[in-house]
């Protein structure tokens, strides 16, 4: 964006602005009509907090979803009427919004909760892996309680059940693009239905906002 | 483990970089005395107790209080840790997998005699080392609460090793001659292409949620250049057999090479040893072609500016 002169600049968030409020008016709805007013996401439908992850995290999966590459039937008519430019735009502007709260499903459409024992195995396994199986913890790529790192490891703490097990279902059967180095198509062939359910169930319960987790230096 | 190499660089900065030629153009007899490599294949190696099983007693403490050491190392040992590495990140798993420099490998290794300083080491002098090093920071006393941590937690995951014998998956795999010598320019590209999304373009890792999550490869938070590491045949064991995590032994030979040396010929703190002068201290402590202290890549002499040893435990003062 450092190109644009600041005009410009403003002018594209402003239309990216409006695309996630009322959409680009040929083809592409509004995004706060699935992903929520705050683009918090939606645990019953398994739909993703998109607030607030990194751009080019965000273009990556629009490119994708829009070329198919990342199967969605939803997203796939939704991302494919943004034009490149647009796609482009949507990304800088939603990852400079603030992180929302995750939506609590309501009662009558919550899930069962996680029992202790999937807990405990989706904690360890977030923490430490099992690398007797060559499995790293998920949170030595997506950071401490999976708040994110950096542009390429999305935030995993706070996203739905649902959706996590969704997409890491989608690596396992090969409809989801495995990211940088394939890493996510490798490692997820190493975990097991019960490990997907269990480390899902894990980051659900974690909170979204690096604040409120990990570890400083003393 | 330096190397005693026969050959004797007759000066120190005429070796340039995409250099260990010499190293590859004559076939070098490597000191008789280092024990012979481990085998790669992991099939049959030692396997530690699960965490699950540590005692829960006075005995478990110190063993998870160890632990805790290993795997957050700036956090639990501030006052003997220089730098944001933990010990970790060099030894996969909280010390666990072969191949992988496995704390279990170690611990029924020692004492040993070590050419790095010449006499036999226990244990625990030998983790002084990894401080001094590694840590770049200070060199606990011997029977400190750190180093009893963590040898309790060395002792305990070595439950059932048998001592004082070749043990499968001990230290980095030693890799093979590749075909062509080392380069810094290939390493370039396996770094750019492998190791950067993990360890950013500049190698510097990446934090998150206050903590390091992917550590430093060079420069001041790094080793320094006295750690083992810094052995480009140490380094392209370890990318060989763990990296990038979680996709090890996927590189070729001569990609692990190429990158081993591309990551140590980057300025890193300074080897504590330092005599004041690069080329003197190559000789006393680096006469080897596995290292490159002492060589000139990209027009710099590597060493020259480092910065001073020790990081954060040199002012006593609390980092970050």
């Amino acid at each position: 964006m450092a190109c644009l002169v600041p005009a410009a600049a403003a002018a594209q968030a402003g239309s990216a602005a409006t695309i996630v409020a009322q959409g680009n008016g040929h083809g592409a709805p509004a995004c706060i009509s699935c992903h929520g007013p705050q683009l918090a996401g939606n645990p019953v439908g398994g739909i993703p907090r998109i607030a607030g992850l990194s751009a080019e995290y965000i273009q990556a999966q629009l490119d994708a979803l829009a070329s198919g590459a990342r199967r969605n039937a939803i997203m796939l008519p939704v991302a494919s009427s943004l034009s490149a430019a647009e796609r482009q735009a949507l990304a800088a502007y939603i990852s400079t919004l603030r992180v929302p709260a995750p939506v609590a499903a309501a009662p009558d459409s919550a899930p069962p909760p996680a029992t202790p024992a999937q807990m405990k195995l989706g904690a360890r396994l977030a923490s430490r892996g099992d690398w007797s199986r060559q499995l790293p913890g998920c949170d030595q790529c997506h950071g401490p309680g999976g708040v994110g790192v950096g542009s390429a490891f999305p935030p995993l703490a706070g996203q739905s059940a649902l959706y996590l097990t969704t997409q890491l279902d989608a690596w396992k059967q090969g409809t989801r693009p495995g990211g940088p180095l394939d890493l996510m198509a490798a490692l997820v062939k190493r975990m097991t239905d019960a490990d997907i359910a269990a480390v899902a169930a894990y980051y659900a319960a974690q909170p979204p906002t690096p604040a409120a987790a990990g570890r400083s230096r003393p | 483990m330096k190397t005693g190499s026969v050959i004797v660089l007759a000066a120190a900065t005429a070796v340039v970089a995409g250099g260990l030629s010499y190293y590859f153009a004559r076939s070098t007899t490597r000191a008789a005395t280092h024990p012979a490599p481990a085998p790669i294949a992991a099939a049959g190696a030692f396997t530690p107790p699960p965490d699950s099983a540590m005692p829960n007693d006075d005995f478990g403490k110190m063993v998870r209080l160890g632990q805790q050491i290993f795997e957050h190392t700036g956090a639990y040992a501030p006052q003997y840790s220089g730098n944001a590495l933990s010990c970790t990140n060099c030894h996969i798993d909280n010390g666990r997998v072969a191949h992988s420099a496995p704390l279990w490998a170690a611990y029924v290794s020692y004492p040993a005699y070590r050419s790095k300083n010449k006499h036999v080491n226990t244990f625990q002098e030998r983790m002084q080392g990894c401080f001094r090093f590694s840590m770049n920071g200070k060199a606990p006393p011997l029977g400190d609460s750190v180093l009893v941590a963590l040898e309790s937690y060395a002792y305990w995951l070595a439950t059932g090793a048998p001592v004082n014998t070749p043990i499968a998956g001990r230290n980095y795999p030693k890799l093979p001659k590749p075909a062509q010598a080392p380069d810094y320019a290939r390493g370039e590209k396996v770094f750019a292409a492998q190791c950067a999304v993990c360890h950013g373009a500049d190698g510097q890792g990446q934090r998150a949620g206050g903590a390091q999550v992917f550590p430093p490869l060079w420069g001041p938070e790094s080793f320094n250049w006295g750690a083992g590491m810094g052995d480009v045949d140490k380094a392209a064991g370890f990318v060989k057999a763990n990296m990038p995590l979680g996709l090890g032994n996927t590189l070729s030979d001569q990609d692990a090479w190429d990158v081993a040396l591309f990551v140590d010929g980057h300025e890193r703190p300074q080897d504590p040893r330092f005599t004041g002068s690069v080329e003197e201290t190559r000789k006393k402590h680096h006469d080897s072609d596995m290292s490159m202290y002492g060589r000139t890549v990209n027009g710099v002499l590597l060493g020259q500016h480092s910065v001073p040893a020790g990081g954060s435990t040199r002012s006593g003062s609390a980092r970050r």
